[in-house]
Formats: structure tokens, C-alpha cells, sequence
């Protein structure tokens, strides 16, 4: 018997919502509560790692998550400079950067940072300096290729303007392209710092001292040091949360804010 | 709209043109272009599109770089490589097609800013000689919005607003209202009208046939990359004596009389 349109897109609705409830009956008959629980959520066991989780672990993560950014975002308007510069061997360094750096993974220039230069040079930087170069370096190569989209798709007639009101260029750059440049690189910038500080969560692989483990290094150390299963790594995962999520509501707020002066 | 002020006079400057030439590539688009612009005077420039009319003007203030030729205005020789551009741009005013005011800017803010750090004057002087200017096209109560809260008249007027506060002793002005509702080109042109009184420079490439008329000193009929006629308005654009400019006036002045 034919059904009529409205009658197939019920029909399909109903189906798609059995297969959702069976498919949620089953994990819950085929899971283990009580191993479960153990696993992942036995946070009774956890007093020890408190508040060094918060006071060291949180405060190091934002920190390293800072200077990274700071240093990549520097780094990266260099380069997204040197990449739309008219001297050819600025583009092509600067893109023979973009590509490497991008390219690799960021644990590998942690390493290098962290027992590489040491060795070739005799470098003794503390670990958060190491930690601030590297990822600042992986940062500075997605940083540049955002930046330079931005600086460019600010349409050339402000430019202009801003020359024939006798700006030199610098200025120019400065007062008037970058700034509006700034509103349209604020999402992939936001998406930017996130995936920086989940990077952070690397530092651990060049040891530290207590002083300067981040969360990750913590929730590490729970699942041995305490008899609570992976409940540690879950109470760091939320604590990226608590950066993250906050970050992308204030990036949120700032662009509906400047949509008001969009073109 | 406030009245705009006419009691405002300026020193002006001129331009003197002489062998003007401008490639693209291999498309030249400037054939040797001489052209004089006495201070005060009102010259428009006329012509279809892809005449070189805009480079022309482009090139006046160096947003171009022409290939060839000498062009001194306002007291440099633009065309000198060794010359202070940013000095130079400072007297020189440039009103574009498209507006090009800073969105992120308020529009008291777009008429301060290039005071501010370009000419280094103090924040209540610039926000004077910006409402002064605001004032006299007609927008004295604007300045605090933004741009896109603007029509495209308005945006017009404060771009022209914006020139005028760094006291330029030239204006250019980029087909002004080829951009504009037909119900807002008045009110821009009328501006335009008042400044040429005032007995400001002004080097205008435009469609509009009647405020040439009755605006410019004189008239500069340019076809490809080439002046071809020039003279007081009302002869050239009246009673033109060149085929080209005879041909070009008939199709803007009777769009729906042409001969295909």
C-alpha cells in the first residue's frame, strides 16, 4: 500500500527512535555498573590529589596555555606578514616554516626542545620555556596561516583610505586593517587556544617538577598513586572543560558584539 | 539635515600634469596625459568606462604609481621617488566610489583618527575640526553612530566629512555617487556644490552630466587613455566639438535614443 509523504517521514521517525532506545537498553544491560563505576567514577578516592590539581595543576595549564599563545601569536603575525611580503625569500621562508611545523607532530618539537637542543647546544632551559617554545612554535604556524585569511579578506579600499588620508602603511596595518582583521580571526583564533590547551597536556613528557605538572601530569599520577581506577584522568578532563567551554562562550559573546559593525 | 555651512573658505593648491603614463601589464591605460588643475578651480572628468578616468585620479595622489610622466600637486612632486608620500597624501583629499569608511570606527572617530595620528593633534582639537566638518555636511548629530547605520548617502558624506578634517587643500573625488540610491545622490552632489563655493581644488571623475554643467570650471573628456577634448563645461558638454565626445554625451544624456 502507498503511504503519502507524511506518512513515510512518520514512519521513519518511529523507526529511528526505536533503534535509539534498543540501542541504549543494550549498552546498559551489557555493561559492568559496579566495574564501571570503579573506573571512572570513584571520586571518594581522590582526596589526595587535591587542591594540587587546582592550586599547581589548573594554574600550569593556563599558564603554559598563555605563553604558548602569546609567543605563537607573535611568531605568527611575523610570519603572516613575511608571507604576504613582497620580498620573495620572506614568503618563502615563511611557508617552508608554515608547511614544517605544521606538518609535524607537536610532541615531536616538544622532544626536540626537551632533549634535542639541550644536547646540540647545552641549552638548560626550565621546562616551562621549553614547553612555551615548542608548542609556541606548532601555535605560530596555524596562528600565521589565520592571520594572514584575516588581514586579507579586510577589503583593500580600507587600505586605501587609510594611505590617502596620509597613514604610512605600518600604520595603516595598525590602526586600521588589523583591528577589523582581529573580528574576523576571533572564531579560528578561539578554536586555536583550544587546541593549545589541550596540548599543554603533552608537557609531561619532559618531566618536571611538582611545581610545574600540569593536569594531565596529575591525572597520571592519580591512576597509580590511588586505587581509583581512571577517575583521575576524568576529573582533569573536566577540568579542561572549566577552561574550554568558558573560552568559547566569551569568544561567543565578543563576536555578536562586533557583528553590530560588520559591513 | 542642518544647513551646511558656506562661509567656510580653504586654501587651495593645484595639480599640473604633464606626459602621464600608466601599463597595466601590457594594457597601457594612460597614453600621455597632460592635464592642469589651477587652485580653486573645479575640473571633472569625463568619459566611458575604462577611459583611464580613475587612474588618472588614482595616480594623482599615488595609489597608482605611474609609469611614466610628472605629476606635482600641492606643493610636491609626487612622481619624485625620494618624495614624503604620507606628507603629500595629508593635502591631498580622496572621496572613493565605494566610501571605504572604517566600520569599526564611530563616524566622529573615522574623522578623527588620521588627525589624531597622522597630524598629532590633541583629542579635543581633532573632535572640533571633525564636528566642524560633520557639521557642514549636514550630519552634526551623527557622530556617534556607526557606518552601517548609516544610508549610503550619509556614508558619502561623512567620507567627504572625513577628507575635509585633515584640511586638505585638494579634493578628489572618485565617482562619488556611482554608488548611491538614486534618491541620495542630491544630497551628496549638494555638498559637493557647497565645497566647490567655498573655493576648494576639486578634480571630480563623474556620470553626472548636469552638476558638471553647472559645478565645473571645466570639463576633461577622456577616451581610451587619452584626453580628447577639454574645455569650460558648458562648451564641451553643450556643444562638443570632437565625434568621440559628441557620441559619448548622446548616450548619457539620451539613454534611450542610441542607434544599435
Amino acid at each position: 500500500m502507498a503511504m503519502t509523504t507524511s506518512q513515510r517521514a512518520r514512519m521513519s521517525k518511529t523507526i529511528q527512535i526505536g533503534i535509539f532506545v534498543i540501542a541504549i537498553v543494550a549498552v546498559i544491560a551489557a555493561v559492568d555498573w559496579d566495574k564501571t563505576a570503579y573506573a571512572f567514577f570513584s571520586f571518594d578516592q581522590l582526596g589526595p590529589m587535591f587542591p594540587d590539581m587546582i592550586l599547581i595543576g589548573l594554574k600550569n595549564t593556563i599558564f603554559y596555555t598563555i605563553i604558548s599563545f602569546a609567543f605563537g601569536l607573535v611568531l605568527g603575525l611575523i610570519l603572516a606578514l613575511m608571507k604576504m611580503a613582497s620580498f620573495a625569500p620572506y614568503r618563502w621562508f615563511a611557508t617552508a616554516f608554515i608547511e614544517f611545523f605544521r606538518g609535524i607532530p607537536a610532541i615531536l618539537v616538544l622532544l626536540a626542545f626537551g632533549f634535542g637542543l639541550p644536547q646540540a647546544f647545552g641549552t638548560n632551559w626550565p621546562q616551562p620555556v621549553n614547553v612555551m617554545f615548542a608548542l609556541g612554535l606548532v601555535s605560530s604556524a596555524y596562528i600565521a596561516e589565520t592571520l594572514r585569511a584575516g588581514l586579507q579578506a579586510v577589503p583593500k579600499g580600507q587600505t586605501e583610505a587609510a594611505r590617502s588620508l596620509g597613514m604610512p602603511a605600518w600604520r595603516a596595518m595598525v590602526t586600521i586593517v588589523i583591528p577589523q582583521a582581529f573580528k574576523i580571526v576571533l572564531p579560528p583564533m578561539t578554536n586555536e587556544i583550544i587546541l593549545l590547551t589541550k596540548d599543554t597536556s603533552l608537557a609531561f613528557i619532559l618531566g618536571a617538577s611538582l611545581a610545574q605538572y600540569e593536569m594531565t601530569k596529575f591525572g597520571r599520577d592519580g591512576i597509580s598513586s590511588l586505587d581509583a581506577g581512571i577517575t583521575p584522568l576524568v576529573v582533569a578532563g573536566l577540568f579542561y572543560l572549566v577552561i574550554t567551554i568558558p573560552l568559547s562562550l566569551v569568544a561567543r559573546k565578543l563576536e555578536s558584539r562586533s557583528t553590530r559593525t560588520k559591513r | 539635515m542642518t544647513t551646511p555651512n558656506n562661509e567656510l573658505r580653504v586654501k587651495a593648491s593645484g595639480v599640473d600634469i604633464a606626459g602621464l603614463r600608466k601599463s597595466y601589464g601590457s594594457n597601457e591605460v594612460l597614453k600621455g596625459i597632460d592635464l592642469t588643475v589651477k587652485p580653486g578651480e573645479v575640473v571633472c572628468l569625463i568619459g566611458p568606462s575604462g577611459s583611464g578616468k580613475s587612474t588618472l585620479l588614482r595616480c594623482v595622489n599615488l595609489l597608482e604609481k605611474p609609469n611614466g610622466g610628472t605629476i606635482h600637486v600641492a606643493g610636491f612632486e609626487t612622481t619624485d621617488p625620494e618624495v614624503n608620500l604620507d606628507k603629500m597624501r595629508q593635502n591631498v583629499g580622496m572621496v572613493f566610489q565605494q566610501f571605504n569608511l572604517f566600520p569599526h570606527l564611530t563616524v566622529l572617530e573615522n574623522c578623527t583618527v588620521a588627525q589624531l595620528k597622522v597630524l598629532k593633534r590633541s583629542k579635543p582639537d581633532a573632535e572640533k575640526t571633525a564636528r566642524e566638518n560633520l557639521e557642514r555636511v549636514g550630519l552634526g548629530d551623527f557622530g556617534g553612530r556607526y557606518p552601517d547605520q548609516l544610508s549610503g548617502g550619509q556614508q558619502q558624506r561623512v567620507a567627504i566629512a572625513r577628507a575635509l578634517s585633515m584640511e586638505p587643500t585638494l579634493m578628489l573625488f572618485d565617482e562619488p555617487t556611482s554608488a548611491l540610491d538614486p534618491e541620495t545622490v542630491g544630497e551628496v552632489l549638494s555638498i559637493m556644490k557647497n565645497l566647490a563655493k567655498s573655493g576648494m581644488t576639486m578634480l571630480v571623475v563623474t556620470h553626472e552630466m548636469s552638476f558638471a554643467k553647472e559645478v565645473a570650471d571645466r570639463v576633461v573628456f577622456m577616451d581610451g587613455g587619452v584626453v580628447v577634448e577639454e574645455g569650460k563645461a558648458a562648451e564641451v558638454i553643450g556643444n562638443p566639438q570632437q565625434p568621440r565626445t559628441q557620441d559619448f554625451l548622446r548616450r548619457v544624456l539620451d539613454p534611450t535614443h542610441v542607434d544599435i
